[in-house]
This record gives structure tokens, sequence and C-alpha cells, in this order.
């Protein structure tokens, strides 16, 4: 799939997906899925080289979803891209169902890396970053970090060790909400500067608007030209896109939303 | 036993992981600014595109380590015990035993033999933590023949382990080349007045308390427990059949560890009194090795008087 249209056509069934997958378990977080969304979609239906037919292809690019909370979001789309089957999502954080509340690497094709303990998912993405050079292979590495997951310690070694070993197959993201579960960032605890952070820690970065597909395509794009060094995309986006009384509400953080609630955002998600 | 010759499990764990890398072009390894002191560098000198430093950052390296395991690589991830399993004990967690991650975490410098670093590096909760993780398999060598035994035997199988070595050389037990299993303890002895179960570093203080009780005509048997987890459960309900006295001797708590880990079985299958020494709910403290369990009372001596008593 090409053209922004198709790819925005897929986002709204990616988001329509997430509420209606939160609110069938009654659990779940769709302010970071819905964020992220329109990112997972660039990556799952444009960017990565990967095949649903075959999803552990050695030569695949990998995709470390390090904010796990944002489980349904990357659900949905590896079942839009056929990875798994998209009435499995109705099973999603229950009881007999292989989509656990966050990624499971070992019961879900397509997914990477086991995710869920914030901070974790960086680290991991270097060592497959590693892998790829040490077998002098071209497949890349991408991670999903969340904005309130960079106050982990573990991302700034990992961050070290990535510019350290110059990992120009890396690419993060930066889903830059800017709200967490107690609050906006800047109250609770600032990781801003963030650019000038990943800048310092040898990373090239790249600002967008997350929301934004040519930005978001024009990002990947930049990356691959980078030599000698990981990329990091910082992209400002907004908590539960797309859901008009979701949108930048830290409260549906990690809440699911009641039948009324439900028919609402289907409107918005139209 | 030799008693004249002495190695560190940890030197043994070094040579051993050069000649598995020789073998075996799938091993990669990683340590976080200890390699002259865990023994990684002699892999690291020999191949050295497959050693990765990953500085002061266990949380990183057990992390890195996942990543490297789930492209086919096969980590094995060291540094002092406390801090391998201590400070990355939520990535051992999430990110290795949660994923079954094919990845081999080397603590070396565990337990008082550590020695003059004092109590922040003498790691004695080690077993503990890591037994107490799902879909983990801990291993705790005696000499320098198991350890280099093991190195190799771990590579074997697909899933994370826990390799717990010490730093002060110890004597060697077994003849180079012996054979073991993993899961099944060996026993040394048929005696029936005491079962002393043991592992790592004070095994060899076990086996000379055999000597020195036989001298007087009281005969126990010696169990080298070098598998953890999963615990040889026949061995220990056959030695709580067939001997009077059971007694467990670790270089760690005696919370958690292998007196638990036997305890638990004995609460479950065959009731019986067990006396476990081992560091008494406390911290190590700064000495030399031999002077330190001396202190804290684990050595053939302390053995010798808890059979008798």
């Amino acid at each position: 799939m090409e053209s922004v249209d198709e790819l925005k056509e897929k986002a709204l069934k990616v988001r329509r997906h997430i509420v209606e997958m939160i609110y069938l378990a009654s659990s779940g977080h769709p302010g970071g899925a819905l964020s992220i969304t329109d990112i997972l979609t660039v990556l799952y239906f444009k960017e990565m080289r990967v095949n649903p037919k075959n999803p552990k292809d050695e030569n695949r690019d990998r995709f470390v979803l390090s904010k796990g909370h944002a489980s349904a979001g990357l659900y949905a789309v590896l079942a839009e891209r056929g990875f798994i089957d998209v009435e499995e999502l109705k099973g999603f954080r229950k009881l007999n169902s292989n989509l656990q509340g966050h990624p499971d690497m070992n019961k879900i094709p397509g997914v990477d890396m086991t995710t869920g303990s914030l901070g974790q998912g960086l680290s991991a993405a270097n060592g497959m970053a590693l892998s790829a050079k040490l077998d002098k292979k071209d497949y890349r590495v991408y991670c999903a970090l969340g904005d309130g997951e960079i106050q982990e310690g573990q991302v700034w070694e990992a961050a070290m060790s990535a510019g350290h070993y110059k990992l120009d197959n890396l690419c993060v993201i930066v889903d830059n909400n800017n709200l967490q579960i107690d609050g906006t960032l800047d109250k609770v605890m600032s990781p801003y500067p963030i650019v000038e952070k990943f800048r310092s820690f040898g990373f090239h970065t790249i600002e967008i608007d997350g929301h934004d597909y040519e930005q978001i395509i024009k990002a990947f794009d930049e990356a691959k030209t980078i030599k000698e060094k990981p990329i990091a995309i910082i992209a400002k986006t907004i908590k539960g896109k797309g859901v008009s009384f979701m949108e930048n509400q830290g409260s549906w953080h990690g809440k699911a939303p009641n039948e009324e609630e439900l028919t609402t955002a289907m409107k918005d998600l139209m | 036993m030799d008693k004249d010759t002495k190695i560190a499990t940890r030197q043994s764990f070094g040579e051993a992981l050069k000649e598995l890398g020789e073998k075996n072009e799938e091993i990669v390894v990683l340590d976080a600014d200890l390699a002259g002191a865990t023994k990684t560098n002699i892999f690291g000198k020999a191949f050295p595109d497959r050693f990765f430093d990953m500085g002061i950052a266990e949380q990183d390296m057990i992390g890195t380590a996942a990543g490297f395991a789930s492209c086919g690589k096969i980590p094995y991830a060291a540094s002092f015990a406390a801090f391998a399993t201590g400070r990355s004990y939520d990535q051992i967690r999430s990110s290795i035993c949660y994923p079954k991650a094919n990845v081999k975490i080397c603590g070396t410098h565990a337990g008082v033999t550590v020695g003059e670093d004092g109590a922040t590096h003498q790691m004695l909760e080690d077993l503990s933590l890591m037994r107490g993780l799902p879909n983990m398999t801990v291993i705790c060598p005696s000499d320098d023949t198991q350890a280099r035994w093991a190195v190799e035997e771990v590579s074997k199988f697909d899933g994370p382990v826990y390799l717990r070595l010490s730093r002060a050389a110890t004597p060697i037990i077994y003849s180079a080349g012996t054979k073991f299993e993993i899961g099944k303890m060996v026993q040394f002895g048929e005696g029936t007045r005491a079962t002393v179960f043991a592992t790592g570093a004070v095994v060899s203080e076990s086996l000379l308390a055999q000597e020195i009780l036989a001298a007087e005509g009281i005969d126990i048997r010696v169990i080298d427990v070098h598998t953890i987890k999963p615990i040889d459960r026949e061995m220990i309900i056959k030695c709580a059949k067939e001997t009077e006295k059971l007694i467990s001797i670790e270089d760690h708590s005696i919370i958690g560890g292998l007196g638990s880990a036997i305890a638990e079985v004995l609460a479950d299958e065959y009731p019986k009194k067990l006396v476990r020494m081992g560091m008494k709910d406390c911290f190590g403290k700064s000495g030399k090795a031999m002077e330190l369990l001396e202190y804290f009372g684990l050595v053939s001596k302390n053995i010798v008087e808890e059979v008798k008593r």
C-alpha cells in the first residue's frame, strides 16, 4: 500500500478496532494506542519489510513496542496487515486469548519482542540491530517509546549504547503526546528537552507531527539515509487522537469506554 | 578431590567460554565493565566481534542480550552476581524469563567468598531471586571441572539460565572431563549418619568434613547440588529416607536458596528436620574469603560440629 489516502483509511479502521477491543475487554489503554496509530500504520503498511505469511523471516525488519501498553494499537495493525485474524481482536485481554494485555512474542505472530515493563524495549532493539550488523544483514529495527517512558533510566543506558555502537539500522520513535498517568509530563517529571537529549547521546534527530502522513513518511525516508548514527524521530502527537472526548485527556490513558462512549467514538471514527 | 590445585570457577568459566566460542559461532558475550574480573575478557580477546562491553549498565546489558537471543544468537551476559541479578531483576523477569529468551546470565563473585569488597558486592540473595522466576534454570558449579561442563551444557538447550560462579579459588573436586546431568545431584559416599547437601564454593568444605568425620568412624554422605533449579527431588527424598540427619550448606542466605529448595521438597513429600547452614538473614562484610567462611560458620569444622550435635 502506498497512497496517503489509503493509509489514512487503514488508520481509521485500526482506531475503530482499538476502541472496540478496549470496550469489549472493559480494559486497556486507548490514549497511547490512538496517539501512535498513524505511525504504526505507516510502519506496517509502507515502511517495514515484513511478511505476514512468514512472521519469523530472519531478514524481516523488526519492531519493538517498548510502550507495551499500546498493545491494542499494535494488535489492530497486525490484524489489518494479516498477521492475525481480525476476529481474534475480540478476545483482547480475555482468558484463553493469545492477545495478552501487553505484547507477547511467543503468543502473537508479528510481535518481535515481549514488552510491558516500561523502559526495556530499546535495549532489546539494540540487541537486534547489533545482531543484524554481526550477521551482515540489512534489516532495520524500529522501536516506539512513550514520552513518559523515557523517564526510565534504562532508556538512557540503551540510548548510550545505540550511539556508542553507531546503530544506523535503528530508528527510535518517541510518541510525544505529553501526557502520562499522573498528569502532563512537565508536571510529573519533565524529560524535556527530548530532542536535545537524544542528540547528545549521538542520535540523528527528526521532529515531526506524528499524525501528518507526509511528515511521517519523509522522516522514515530520511532515517534510511543516515550513516553511523542511530535515528530518533520525536513525534508530537495527541493522546486519544481521533476520538473527540479522549483527545488530550489524561484520564483516557487506561480506561475503557462504556456503550454510549463507544457509540460516540465510532461516529468520530467514520 | 585435589586440595592443592585451586581454581576459581570464574576462571574456568572464562576459559570454557572461549572454547565454546570456537565451536559455536552463535555465541556472543556481553559484560558490564568487569570483563577482567568476570574473565569474559578471554573470550573478548579471541572474538572481539562477538564481545560487547555494555559499560556500567547491567539493565541495558540484559535487555540487549534479550534482543540478541530473539535473532538466534546465544548470549552469555556476565557481571558480578550482585549486579547481574539484583540490579537487573525486572529486566531478567520481563525480557528474559517471561519470553523464555535463550540468554545465559553469568553471575561471578557470588557469596561472601568475594572477600574484601564487602557486603555491597557479596551477593547472598541471587539464588533466591533467580529460583523464583518461571522458566529459569539455576546452576551453581562447585569446581573447575563442573564449571567448564556447565558453560557448554547450558548452550545446548534453548532457554534462560543463571550460572552462579565464585571469585575465590577452590579445590578441584572432579577429574577433567567428568560429565554431569542438569538436575541430577552428585552423591559422595553412602554414609547414613547424615546427608550434607552443598552447592558451589562450600562443596569442598563438606567433603573435607566428610573425611574428618570418617576418621572418627562417622559416615556421612555429601551431595553436590550443582543444579538448584530444577531441584533433584528423588535424591532429596532418598537421602531423607536413608540418613538420620539432613543438613544443607551454601554461601548464600538461608532464605530462598539451596536450603529452602530442599525444605520445600521435604515439606511436600517427606517431612523431616533440615538444618540450614548459610548466611543467617544478614549481610556479609570485608575480610579474606576463607576468614569470612570461618567467621560465618561455613567451613568443615562447623559441618563436623553440626553432624555431631
